[in-house]
């Protein structure tokens, strides 16, 4: 699997997030954000966390407005897969490849560190190295990860079993402690924790290595 | 031609930010401060003279950039 991981000025989970692809045996490009196109053969776009372009305006409105982005929304509408991380999952929100968006945190404050996620589907190429209804730990770290939607988006979320992640314990006021979602093909995920600090045994846990071991088993060329 | 844009959540998203400047402000003591909700503005110097033209292009840059309508209403101001 060939994967793209985006680099806006400001991003700082870039480098993680390759190596955790890596190991999980991708191949990695890293692409500037002044690209307008991906690389050749590009399967997964891997939008990383951070504070691009320093969150002004709102976290992930100028990123997602980036001349590779555009690349970004024709490669996912044309059945592409993308993963999008804290910022990440900020910055597809911004581009309406997910639905939604990521408000500041209810209690106002940065929240850095280690909480329990629910798998609520396997259904997924995100997922599906997880038994459903699991709980795994994953550190998060964002000031505005309290996601919202409106009523009728989240029926259509939840009606179709489009919901990957749920917290256990909402550290941030999401609207229905949802953590994490994919689109309607299941092939694009945004959340807001962080997988990739969670992959390695240094990291104190390994549980988000299967996320992207998963991946690379399941994704087929776009 | 000058350009202002007030940017502020729609009603029913809730305002963290205004809430916790409505707390400080009762405890200043400003008593019978029922609401705040919290927006921004944002002014731009267009080379444009037509106010009709001027405003059509600044709704325009709303839709794509300066609101997500998903949450937040804009108001523009001309001239």
């Amino acid at each position: 699997m060939h994967a793209a991981v985006l680099v806006f000025p400001g991003s700082n989970c870039d480098r993680d997030l390759a190596v955790a692809l890596e190991r999980a045996g991708a191949r990695v490009s890293m692409v500037w954000h002044k690209d307008t196109a991906l690389p050749e053969g590009t399967d997964l776009v891997a939008i990383p966390g951070g504070f691009s372009f320093g969150d002004y305006l709102r976290c992930g409105a100028i990123a997602a407005n980036s001349p590779i982005c555009r690349s970004v929304v024709a490669h996912a509408d044309r059945g592409g897969y993308a993963l999008g991380i804290c910022n990440g999952f900020q910055v597809l929100t911004e581009t309406g490849l997910l639905p939604g968006v990521l408000l500041r945190n209810a209690g106002l404050k940065y929240i850095c560190k280690a909480v329990a996620l629910r798998v609520e589907t396997a259904d997924s190429p995100y997922t599906a190295g997880y038994a459903p209804g699991s709980t795994i730990t994953v550190p998060i770290a964002h000031h505005d990860g309290n996601y919202f939607a409106d009523p009728d988006t989240l029926d259509r979320l939840r009606g179709d079993d489009r919901v990957a992640f749920r917290y256990v314990d909402n550290p941030n006021g999401s609207v229905d402690d949802i953590a994490g979602i994919l689109s309607q093909n299941r092939r694009v995920l945004g959340m807001m924790p962080h997988p990739e600090r969670m992959a390695e045994p240094l990291h104190g846990g390994t549980d988000g290595a299967a996320l992207f071991e998963g991946l690379v088993a399941q994704v087929v060329p776009a | 031609m000058k350009a202002r844009v007030q940017v502020m959540l729609k009603d029913g998203v809730l305002d963290p930010q205004g809430e916790a400047v409505r707390h400080a402000l009762g405890s200043l003591g400003f008593e019978g401060v029922e609401g705040v909700r919290q927006g921004k503005v944002i002014e731009l110097d267009l080379d444009e003279t037509d106010p009709e033209a001027a405003r059509a292009k600044v709704n325009e840059m709303c839709e794509k950039l300066l609101a997500n309508t998903v949450i937040e209403s804009y108001a523009v101001e001309v001239g």
